[in-house]
C-alpha cells in the first residue's frame, strides 16, 4: 500500500477515535443534564429519601467521605513522608511503595467484602463507620502515592538548604518540603475526594442505605450512591426522576472538585 | 467558624440527632409487601412520630438478617416451617395479602386480553413454550395478534419470597418445577431483576417479555397483566374482589405461628395466585418486639384503607385477633 | 525527641497499608475456607449456583461468573484498545498545541464520571440502541462490554499518551527531516519507546475491568447462565456480589469470600505484573 495512504488512513482513524471519546463525554453530559435538571425541585434538596427528596443522602455521603478524609488523610501523608524522606532505598520502602500503588487498583468491591467481614458481621448491623472505613480504604493509596510524588519534586536544594540552617530533619520535612509540595499534596487530596464521593461498591454492605435523616453512625447510613442504584431500578417515574437528579448532582460535584483540583495546581506552575 | 467549633457543632448535633431517634425500628426483607409497608410506615410516622425503617431487598435478605440478628424484624412472603423458627428462635405471623400477577409487553394487547392457561404459563416458565405464538398460548387466544417472536422470562435475580410462591403455584401444575426462592429457570430467554422494582422495570423495558410481580407493582406502573386459569378452569382478571375470593382459603392458627402457603386456592372466583406476607420477630428482643407489634397493631386497626387501594387484602378480623392474643401469649404485646 | 516521634508514626503509617493489604487476603482466605473445602479448585468448574431451601447448603461453582467476567472484559478490552490508541496518538502526534490542553481534560473528565451513572446511562440510553441493532434484550454481555470499554478507554488513552510522550523530540524530528511521515515515525519511533507502558495500560485497564462493579451491574442481566450468543444476559463476580453478598449465609457466603478472593488475587497479579515489569518500577 501506498506508504502515504496507509499514514492518512491511521491518522484520520486516531482523530475519529478522539472524536468518538469527546462524543461519549458529551452524549453522557448532555442527557444526564438534560435529565437531571428537569427532575430537580426545590423539594429534591429540602426533603429526605422517604419523603422523595435526597437531603439525608446528601449529608450521608459527605459525612462519610469527610470521615473517610479524615482518617486516610494524616496517614496516607505521614506514609508519603515516610516513604520519601525517610525510607531511602531499603528493599521495604519498595515494598511498600510498589503494594500501595498496587492497592490504587484493587476492585472495590472486594474492599466492601472485607469491610463487612470485619466491621459489619461481628457488629450485626450495616453501620455508618464500616462505609467511612471503606472510603477510607479506598483513598489511602491514592494520598500515600501522590504525596510520595509530590514530596520527590521538591528540590534537593530545598533540604539541603534547612540541614545547613540547622534544622532537625522532621521540622525541615514539616516546615519546608511539605510546605513546598502543598499545592500538589492538596490536589491529590481534593482528586481522591472526588473518588470516593462517587463510589458505590464499597457501601452496598457496610454503610447499606437509610431513608430518613440520620446522624447515627451506628446504624444503617444514608448513601447517595446506593440510594441511586436502587432508584433507578425501581420502575416507577417518580423514582427514576430521582435518580436521574440525584445522578446529576453528584455528577456535578465530582467534576466541580476534579476542576477545582486541576485549577489548583495549574496556578501553581 | 473555626474548625472547633464546626467540630464542637457536629458532635453536638449528631448526639442530639441520636437520641430523638433512639426509637427507630429497623426492618430489611420481602419486596413483595414493599409498597404497603411504605405506606403504614409513612402513615405511622405522620400519626405518632416513630420511625419504622423497612428495606424491601427480598425475603432472602429477610430471612438471613433475621437469623443474624442484623434487624429488629424482617419480611418474609416464604412462610418458615415451625421447626426452622425454633431453631433460630423466631416469631412469626402474616401481616397482609397480596397476589402475583403476570405482567407482560406486548404490542398491541392491553391489560386484562390476554388469558393464560395453567399449562402455557408451567410451559412459559419451564421453558417448553418458547414463541408467543405457541398453540398453547394461541388456543385460548383467538382474538389477539401474538407476535411470532421468542419470549423473554423476566425473574429475579434475588432469593425471592414471591417467587416462592409462584413456583408454589408452578409446581401444583407441574410437579417437575421445584418450588424455591431462587430456582434454576429453564427458560431459552431469560432476564433478572433485583427485587419486584427490578422485574417489573425489565417487563416495562424489554418487548415481548412476561414476568411475575406483585400487584401494586403492576398498578403504580398500570403494566398489563394477563387473566389466569384458576383450579376449577376460570380465567380470572386479577382485581381485588378475585383477591378477597381468594384469600377466604386460607388457614391460619397460631399453634404453628399460622405456617400457611395460600398457593392454588379453590373457588370459580378464585385468583389463583395470592399469597400472605409474614413479619419475623427474634425471641429474646423483648423490648423491640414490642415496639414492632404496635406498629403492626397501628396497621391492623388503621392501615386496611392504605393496603386496599395498593391493592392487598387486609387480613380477616378473626385473624388479627388471632395474631393479637398470639402476641399475648408469647409476652410480646 | 519529636522529631524520633514523628519518624516513628511515619513509619507506622506507611506499614498500615502494608497491614492492609495482608489483611484484605487473609480476612477473604480464612473466610473462604468453608467454601475450599467443600468443593476445591473445582469450585472453579462447577457451573451450579443453587442454595439449599433452608439456605445451609447447596452446590456454589464460581464457572458462570468467572466467564461472564472474563467475557465482558474481553469484548470491552477489544473495543477499548484501538480506541484508546487512536485517542493517544490523536493527543502527542496529531492535535493542534492549542486543543491539546482541553482535550486532555476532558478525557480525564471522562474518567472521572463515577461508574454508577455509566450504568444508568448505559441502561436507558446505550441498552436500547444495542437491542435495535444487535437484537436480544437490551442487557447483556455485549452491551455491559461497550459501557465497560468506554469506562476504561479515558483511563488507558492518558497512560498511554503518557508512556509515547517519552520518545524523545529530536529523535521524532530527525526521522521526519528524512521524509517519514506521522505514521512511520510514531510505529518506528514513538512504539520502540513506549511499548512498556502501552502493554502496561492495557493490562491495567484490564484489572480495572475485571474488578468494575456498578456500570456492570446495569447492564448484564443478572442470569447465572452461561451466554450462548454475544447478547445474551449473563453475569460477573463483582455483580454476583454486590447483589446477592447481603443476603448469602453459611456456605452460599463463603463461597462468596471465595469469589472475591479469586478476583482479588487474578487484579493483583495483572496490575503486579503491569506495573512492576512494563510501566517500571516507581522508584
Amino acid at each position: 500500500m501506498n506508504r502515504l495512504l496507509l499514514n492518512k488512513i491511521i491518522l484520520t482513524l486516531s482523530t475519529i477515535s478522539a472524536l468518538v471519546g469527546i462524543g461519549f463525554l458529551f452524549w453522557i453530559l448532555i442527557t444526564l443534564t438534560y435529565k437531571g435538571v428537569s427532575s430537580i425541585q426545590l423539594s429534591t434538596f429540602t426533603n429526605d429519601l422517604v419523603e422523595g427528596g435526597i437531603r439525608n443522602l446528601l449529608v450521608g455521603q459527605f459525612t462519610m467521605a469527610l470521615l473517610a478524609t479524615v482518617v486516610a488523610v494524616p496517614i496516607g501523608v505521614m506514609a508519603g513522608i515516610y516513604l520519601r524522606e525517610y525510607g531511602g532505598e531499603k528493599r521495604m520502602t519498595m515494598v511498600i511503595r510498589n503494594l500501595s500503588d498496587i492497592m490504587t487498583s484493587a476492585p472495590s468491591i472486594v474492599i466492601g467484602v472485607f469491610v463487612f467481614a470485619f466491621l459489619v458481621e461481628p457488629f450485626g448491623t450495616f453501620n455508618g463507620w464500616a462505609g467511612s472505613v471503606a472510603l477510607a480504604i479506598m483513598m489511602l493509596p491514592i494520598i500515600i502515592g501522590t504525596t510520595d510524588n509530590m514530596l520527590a519534586l521538591v528540590p534537593k536544594e530545598l533540604r539541603e538548604a534547612g540541614i545547613a540552617l540547622g534544622g532537625s530533619k522532621h521540622k525541615i520535612v514539616l516546615q519546608i518540603v511539605l510546605k513546598a509540595a502543598k499545592v500538589g499534596v492538596t490536589t491529590g487530596i481534593l482528586l481522591s475526594f472526588a473518588r470516593i464521593i462517587g463510589e458505590t461498591a464499597p457501601l452496598l454492605f457496610t454503610s447499606a442505605n437509610n431513608q430518613f435523616f440520620t446522624m447515627d453512625m451506628s446504624g444503617q447510613f444514608p448513601s447517595l450512591t446506593v440510594s441511586i442504584y436502587n432508584l433507578a431500578t425501581y420502575p416507577d417515574e417518580a423514582s427514576r426522576e430521582l435518580a436521574w437528579a440525584a445522578s446529576f448532582i453528584l455528577t456535578a460535584i465530582v467534576l466541580f472538585i476534579n476542576l477545582v483540583g486541576r485549577y489548583v495546581t495549574r496556578n501553581k506552575h | 467558624m473555626t474548625l472547633k467549633t464546626i467540630i464542637t457543632s457536629a458532635v453536638v448535633a449528631s448526639v442530639t440527632l441520636t437520641t430523638i431517634h433512639a426509637e427507630d425500628l429497623k426492618g430489611r426483607g420481602a419486596s413483595f409487601p414493599g409498597p404497603v409497608y411504605k405506606a403504614w410506615t409513612s402513615d405511622y410516622y405522620k400519626a405518632t412520630k416513630n420511625q419504622v425503617n423497612y428495606t424491601p431487598t427480598g425475603s432472602g435478605d429477610g430471612i438471613k438478617s433475621i437469623k443474624k440478628r442484623m434487624v429488629d424484624f424482617s419480611g418474609s412472603d416464604k412462610p418458615l416451617k415451625p421447626e426452622a423458627l425454633k431453631k433460630d428462635k423466631l416469631f412469626m405471623f402474616p401481616s397482609v395479602v397480596g397476589s402475583i400477577v403476570l405482567s407482560y409487553n406486548l404490542e398491541g394487547i392491553k391489560d386484562g386480553e390476554l388469558k393464560l392457561s395453567r399449562e402455557a404459563i408451567a410451559g412459559i416458565f419451564s421453558g417448553k413454550i418458547t414463541k408467543w405464538n405457541d398453540q398453547a398460548i394461541a388456543k385460548q387466544n383467538a382474538g389477539l395478534k401474538l407476535p411470532n417472536e421468542d419470549i423473554t422470562v423476566a425473574v429475579r435475580a434475588d432469593k425471592s419470597g414471591t417467587t416462592f410462591n409462584f413456583t408454589y403455584f408452578l409446581n401444583k401444575i407441574d410437579e417437575t418445577i421445584k418450588v424455591s426462592k431462587k430456582p434454576k429457570w429453564l427458560a431459552s430467554k431469560v432476564v433478572a431483576g433485583k427485587s419486584n422494582s427490578g422485574v417489573s422495570a425489565n417487563i416495562k423495558q424489554i418487548k415481548n417479555s412476561i414476568g411475575y410481580i406483585e400487584y401494586s407493582y403492576k398498578m403504580k406502573l398500570n403494566l398489563p397483566a394477563a387473566q389466569v386459569e384458576n383450579k376449577e378452569g376460570k380465567y380470572i382478571n386479577p382485581t381485588l374482589k378475585s383477591f378477597q375470593d381468594a384469600a377466604k382459603y386460607a388457614t391460619w392458627t397460631p399453634d404453628n405461628d399460622f405456617y400457611a402457603v395460600i398457593g392454588d386456592p379453590a373457588g370459580a372466583t378464585s385468583y389463583p395466585i395470592v399469597a400472605a406476607t409474614f413479619i419475623l420477630l427474634p425471641e429474646e428482643k423483648m423490648e423491640t418486639n414490642k415496639a414492632v407489634t404496635k406498629f403492626i397493631d397501628w396497621a391492623y386497626t388503621n392501615g386496611d384503607a392504605a393496603a386496599t387501594e395498593l391493592g392487598y387484602v387486609p387480613l380477616p378480623k378473626e385473624t388479627k385477633e388471632q395474631i393479637r392474643n398470639y402476641w399475648d401469649a408469647k409476652k410480646i404485646k | 525527641m519529636g522529631g524520633r516521634l514523628f519518624k516513628d508514626f511515619s513509619l507506622v503509617a506507611a506499614t498500615l497499608s502494608l497491614f492492609l493489604l495482608v489483611g484484605i487476603f487473609a480476612i477473604l482466605f480464612s473466610y473462604a475456607q468453608t467454601s475450599m473445602h467443600e468443593f476445591g479448585f473445582d469450585f472453579l468448574v462447577i457451573d451450579q449456583w443453587e442454595a439449599d431451601e433452608d439456605d445451609e447448603g447447596g452446590v456454589f461453582g464460581g464457572f458462570i461468573p468467572i466467564i461472564g467476567t472474563l467475557l465482558s472484559t474481553l469484548i470491552a478490552m477489544v473495543i477499548a484498545t484501538p480506541l484508546a490508541m487512536g485517542i493517544a496518538i490523536f493527543l502527542t502526534e496529531i492535535a493542534h498545541d492549542k486543543i491539546i490542553k482541553p482535550f486532555s481534560i476532558a478525557i480525564e473528565l471522562l474518567a472521572a464520571i463515577p461508574s454508577i451513572i455509566y450504568g444508568m446511562w448505559g441502561l436507558f440510553y446505550f441498552a436500547p440502541i444495542v437491542q435495535s441493532v444487535f437484537g436480544g434484550n437490551g442487557v447483556g454481555l455485549l452491551t455491559a462490554g461497550i459501557v465497560l470499554a468506554i469506562m476504561i478507554i479515558p483511563f488507558m488513552a492518558a497512560i498511554t499518551r503518557d508512556s509515547m510522550n517519552t520518545a524523545p523530540d529530536v529523535l521524532k524530528e530527525s526521522a521526519y527531516a528524512m521524509g517519514a511521515t506521522k505514521f512511520e515515525v510514531i510505529k518506528d519511533v514513538v512504539m520502540p519507546y513506549s511499548k512498556g507502558g502501552i502493554i502496561g495500560s492495557v493490562i491495567l485497564a484490564l484489572g480495572r475491568a475485571l474488578g468494575e462493579t456498578m456500570a456492570v451491574a446495569f447492564l448484564i442481566g443478572s442470569v447465572m447462565s452461561i451466554p450462548d450468543k454475544i447478547t445474551d444476559p449473563t453475569t460477573s463476580i463483582p455483580v454476583l456480589l454486590a447483589n446477592n453478598f447481603a443476603e448469602a449465609q453459611d456456605l452460599e457466603l463463603s463461597s462468596m469470600y471465595y469469589l472475591a478472593l479469586i478476583l482479588f488475587i487474578v487484579s493483583f497479579a495483572l496490575i503486579t505484573v503491569a506495573k512492576l515489569y512494563f510501566i517500571g518500577k516507581k522508584k
